[in-house]
């Protein structure tokens, strides 16, 4: 549980950034994950009054706004039907249809969470993120960076043609994946995602060819879902799966 | 601070705390059928309507409920007896704890999914409700009562 002092809804994303520079203050997106936090919270800043909870469909690319919930992902039309409903297929098991209604893509992307489905379905498409200070970093690199106070204002996903599948493995439905696999195709170089294993996820690019032992080029650790070697197994099944099933869309 | 909603149809003013969560907000008002079943954002038993769209109210921050339109179980007593009746007769429920989460969510998707008639399919039911726990049953007399209840009422 958390103690907050203060609570305040700011009209700019500026005075969003301004008073989260402050170490005791707190952003909070849908405030799911937040909330199970423990400790003393100065201000909980609440990035809900600043219209950022729109999908804008571009000719070149969609713009999801940090506040957009997993509902809205799993249910937009326009973002299922450019990418084959992997929206859908990364959302609908996490938890249930009322958490979906609070969890922000914001928060499920700013937060890095070493389980999420949304950060390894967003990593095999062609994705950048915009954050308020630093401006546009693509989705692969954010991964990689070193948490900062700034403020990540909404994700982008260009609409490059790109096809692309979802698979996750559970032990129970809603349960947190024990891995979680995104592969999408683009003039026959695959792009590989693999999540929850259980470290963040991480993507590698090749031919056909080059992907057939994809797998062994991810690390995999150990949790009291599964054993590296059961997540190595999952992640070589499920990278085929997803392969072949990229290739019998096509035929 | 001051906090200015709609609840259950009606204009409300309460004094709440800075980071205070919905749940405990409307359980001081009075709305004891709304209970908190966890500590993990994990059972569906909090489950309120925020702007007609059921939501967890363990993890809404009550402040930013100002100018939005709460319903809980208090608002529905008729359509709640009405699918009620259904679960008593199919004998679905044990201790009972998780029906008021249950119950609010069942209604949610029957105004989401069963628009011009349409029943859903048992999967997608399922699918709508997988996030409502319950540790006595096998959800089997949940599911009878859902699609009984279903099939009268659009029937
Ligand atoms: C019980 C439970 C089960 C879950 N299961 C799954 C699962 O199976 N798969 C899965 O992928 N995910 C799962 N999640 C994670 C969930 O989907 C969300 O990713 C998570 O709750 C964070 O989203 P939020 O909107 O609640 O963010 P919050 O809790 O509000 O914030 C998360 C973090 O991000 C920061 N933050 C939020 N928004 C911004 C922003 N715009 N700019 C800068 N910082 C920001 C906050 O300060 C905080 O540090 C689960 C979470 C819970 C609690
Ligand atoms: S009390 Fe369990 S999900 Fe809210
Ligand atoms: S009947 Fe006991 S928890 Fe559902």
């Amino acid at each position: 549980m958390i103690t907050v002092r203060n609570y305040v809804k700011p009209a700019t994303v500026e005075e969003a950034y301004e008073l989260n520079q402050k170490r005791a203050n707190r952003v909070i997106g849908g405030m799911m994950w937040v909330r199970m936090s423990k400790g003393n919270v100065g201000t909980l800043i609440d990035l809900s009054g600043l219209g950022m909870d729109k999908i804008v469909e571009e000719e070149e690319q969609f713009r999801i706004g940090c506040m957009c919930t997993l509902r809205q992902l799993e249910q937009h039309e326009g973002l299922n039907s450019a990418f084959a409903g992997v929206f859908e297929e990364c959302t609908r098991h996490i938890v249930g249809v009322q958490f979906r209604n609070g969890a922000t893509v914001g928060g499920s992307v700013f937060g890095r969470f070493g389980f999420s489905d949304i950060l390894t379905a967003l990593l095999a498409l062609d994705t950048s993120v915009k954050l308020y200070k630093r401006g546009i970093v693509p989705l692969a690199e954010f991964v990689e960076m070193e948490r900062d106070r700034d403020i990540l204002e909404e994700i982008i996903v260009r609409k490059d043609k790109r096809r692309a599948v979802y698979f996750s493995e559970r032990m129970s439905s809603t349960d947190f994946p024990i891995l979680a696999c995104a592969v999408s195709e683009k003039d026959r170089v695959y792009r590989v995602s693999i999540g929850a294993r259980p470290m963040r996820a991480s993507c590698i690019e090749g031919t056909e060819e080059e992907m057939k032992d994809a797998y062994r080029r991810f690390s995999y650790g150990s949790n009291m879902r599964g054993s590296s070697e059961y997540r190595e197994h999952l992640a070589e099944v499920l990278i085929r799966r997803a392969i072949n099933a990229l290739k019998e869309r096509d035929a | 601070m001051e906090l200015r909603f709609e609840l259950n149809g009606k204009p409300v003013t309460a004094e709440i705390e800075a980071g205070e969560l919905l749940f405990d907000v409307l359980r001081r008002l009075g709305c004891y059928s709304v209970k908190c079943g966890c500590e993990t954002t994990n059972c569906g038993l909090c489950t309120v309507w925020v702007d007609g769209k059921p939501m967890l109210s363990c993890s809404v921050p009550a402040a930013r409920m100002e100018n939005h339109a709460v319903t809980t179980m208090e608002g529905l007593q008729e359509e709640a007896a009405r699918f009620g009746a259904f679960l008593a007769k199919e004998g679905a429920e044990q201790c009972g704890f998780c029906s008021p989460g249950f119950i609010m969510n069942v209604l949610a998707m029957e105004k989401e999914l069963c628009r011009d008639g349409r029943i859903p399919e048992k999967e997608e039911i399922r699918e709508y409700l997988a996030g409502n726990l319950c540790r006595c049953t096998g959800y089997v007399g949940q599911m009878r009562a859902v699609e009984k209840y279903l099939r009268e009422s659009r029937g």
